[in-house]
């Protein structure tokens, strides 16, 4: 990001910071808005990972919101579909949807659909959902790519549940063989899935010493630690010879102590009043 | 020690799974697939092929040999081979990707469905062993890949009878804009349509044979057998017509109607179960159309089949030539 020519101009590593917080809360803000649409939802998860989305999309990725199909961009795919409300929040800071569209979520004839598909919305690259998929098809992209010249990088998002999936990890080997250093994968570990705790769901842990077992270069953060996540990001795109995950341990509802304290589930329920009770909690804790 | 007596007659065995079907000296083209495929290649630089270890016996190292920047090797995972496929068609390239056809339905068909069919990208998937045509059983006897595949939106699906059909279709299918599913045949391939004024034409049928008393529509190799077997009615003055459809999804509908709404015994073969293939594809097209035929099915039974020599079993489970003979003769003094 710096060098000697440039380093006058280059921000700083805390004015980096200090912009990506400011990024990730607005983010989360729109998370919010088109939960209060639904009512209901993966609110939780997209809290969750607004300090990922902020770091990936307002510091990481090269891409021109206008003209989301530009062949030189970097592609960042979703695998876990229902996390489409996160997504849509940071495409909506990142300038590639308008924000006024977000109240459109899940709605009849939106292009903001629940799941999340290529088909209905700008900056989509995959329709996500049936999980286990995401890596599979960042393999493809990433030898396509460089097949091809290119230089872009390819993100795929995850979550610890996807974990489960044996097309994951048939991807992981497929990235690490073919030494794709084009490739990251972003882990979310909020420990949680549809039935319950991960731990009690499926046992993924140790995570990080399974992503090495597999060959790729692993660093595990605090993905609500914006300061970590850059320079994990940092890192990742600077190894080469090796795939990078970033295993990020995230807590869900972040920013909004009414949803964090909740007891946990994949599909949480709000009730009408409490949403202004929780931007107003968001709000608070941003000023803090 | 005791010693066991040696059969008395020697009998058919398996053999290799790369065992052909071709008759005793029929006339065969080696590995038309790959070679039709390494060709395309030197006049389209996007096409690439990728193959979960079975390059060997999928014709694909034909391929590999030709063009190996631009093969790809990705592990016995076939679910990560279409997903892959997907990647590389989503970057601009058009990629064949091969393995076995049980493997590709059966075991990665959420990644053909979802990645591969539901974007509408130009992708290849070339299954190997389709329907019976290897005596291995059921882990390798891909009967059923058809009525999963005709299911699948968006899905161009190719049955080729021989050589010819392979090596015409496979430019056709790089060409069509959407994904594709070509039902390999592999190894030293049966050249029959040489014979016949014949292209192969992505998405239509074609009338290899006129005839009055009988029409035989037929995909796949099965429409080599409903060949032999015309020619051997026609001695008996059985007048056969056979209509190749080699194109089984989108189905030529009109082709089929033409064909079958004459007064004439109608008969379908496949090779493949007589559930949710050119049989029911007929069928209903028959009947949508309004055009109230009875059809005659010859295909493969609602079982999983046995192992064996496939001789033997193409006997067995009516698909050689005598079986249809039979049939036809059998359905007509009725």
């Amino acid at each position: 990001m710096t060098s000697t020519h440039t380093i006058a101009e280059a921000p700083t590593r805390q004015e980096r910071i200090s912009r990506l917080r400011e990024s990730a809360h607005r983010i989360r803000h729109n998370a919010l808005l088109m939960g209060e649409v639904q009512g209901q939802g993966y609110i939780g998860q997209a809290l969750g990972v607004a300090d990922i989305l902020a770091v990936a999309y307002c510091d990481q990725l090269r891409f021109r919101p206008e003209d989301p199909e530009w062949a030189g961009r970097d592609r960042f795919l979703l695998s876990i579909g229902h996390y489409a409300i996160a997504l849509y929040a940071a495409l909506a800071e990142a300038g590639t949807i308008p924000v006024s569209e977000l109240e459109t979520y899940g709605s009849d004839e939106s292009r903001l659909p629940m799941s999340g598909m290529a088909s209905y919305t700008p900056g989509m690259e995959i329709s996500g959902g049936s999980l286990g998929h995401g890596l599979t098809v960042a393999a493809g992209m990433a030898l396509g790519l460089r097949r091809l010249g290119s230089d872009s990088r390819i993100f795929n998002l995850l979550s610890d549940g996807e974990l489960d999936e044996g097309s994951t990890w048939e991807a992981a080997l497929e990235c690490s063989s073919h030494g794709l250093d084009n490739v990251t994968a972003i882990v979310d570990v909020n420990a949680l899935q549809a039935d319950g705790p991960t731990a009690t769901v499926l046992r993924t842990e140790p995570v990080t010493d399974k992503w090495r077992a597999f060959g790729w270069h692993a660093i595990r953060v605090d993905g609500n630690d914006i300061g970590a996540l850059v320079d994990a990001f940092d890192a990742a795109s600077a190894h080469r010879g090796a795939p990078s995950v970033i295993i990020c341990d995230t807590r869900i509802g972040r920013g909004v102590p009414l949803l964090e304290d909740r007891e946990k589930a994949h599909f949480m329920r709000v009730e009408e009043h409490e949403w202004q009770i929780a931007r107003t909690q968001l709000e608070e804790g941003f000023i803090r | 020690m005791t010693s066991i007596a040696a059969p008395a007659k020697k009998k058919l065995t398996t053999s290799a799974m790369i065992a052909s079907f071709a008759d005793p000296g029929q006339k065969t083209t080696p590995a038309p697939f790959g070679h039709a495929l390494a060709r395309l290649a030197e006049e389209r630089s996007e096409i690439v092929g990728l193959s979960a270890d079975l390059a060997k016996y999928t014709d694909m190292h034909i391929f590999r040999e030709a063009h190996p920047e631009r093969f790809f090797q990705m592990g016995m995972a076939e679910q990560a081979l279409l997903g892959a496929a997907a990647g590389m068609a989503e970057v601009g390239l058009v990629p064949f990707a091969s393995t076995y056809s049980v493997f590709a339905t059966r075991r990665a068909y959420d990644f053909l469905c979802l990645d591969i069919a539901e974007p509408g990208l130009n992708v290849n998937v070339v299954g190997a062993l389709p329907g019976l045509t290897t005596g291995y059983g059921p882990s390798h006897q891909a009967t059923e890949d058809l009525a999963i595949l005709r299911a699948c939106p968006n899905l161009t699906v190719v049955d080729p009878c021989d050589a010819v059909d392979i090596e015409q279709a496979v430019p056709q299918l790089a060409s069509h804009a959407g994904p594709t599913y070509l039902r390999l045949l592999r190894g030293a391939v049966p050249r029959v349509l040489d014979e016949y004024d014949y292209t192969f034409r992505l998405g239509k049928a074609a009338e290899l044979r006129t005839g009055r008393d009988v029409v035989l529509i037929s995909t796949g190799l099965m429409t080599m057998r409903a060949l032999q077997a015309a020619e051997r009615l026609e001695k008996d003055h059985v007048d056969v017509s056979v209509l190749h459809v080699p194109t089984i999804k989108p189905l030529d509908r009109e082709a089929i109607i033409t064909a079958a709404d004459r007064d004439r015994l109608v008969v379908t073969l496949e090779n493949h179960t007589v559930v949710g293939g050119l049989a029911e594809a007929v069928a209903s097209t028959l009947a949508f159309a309004g055009v109230g035929r009875r059809i005659v099915p010859i295909a493969l039974p609602d079982e999983f089949l046995a192992a064996g020599a496939l001789p033997t079993l193409h006997d067995r489970y009516g698909l050689s030539t005598d079986s249809i003979i039979d049939r036809v003769r059998t359905e007509l003094t009725h």
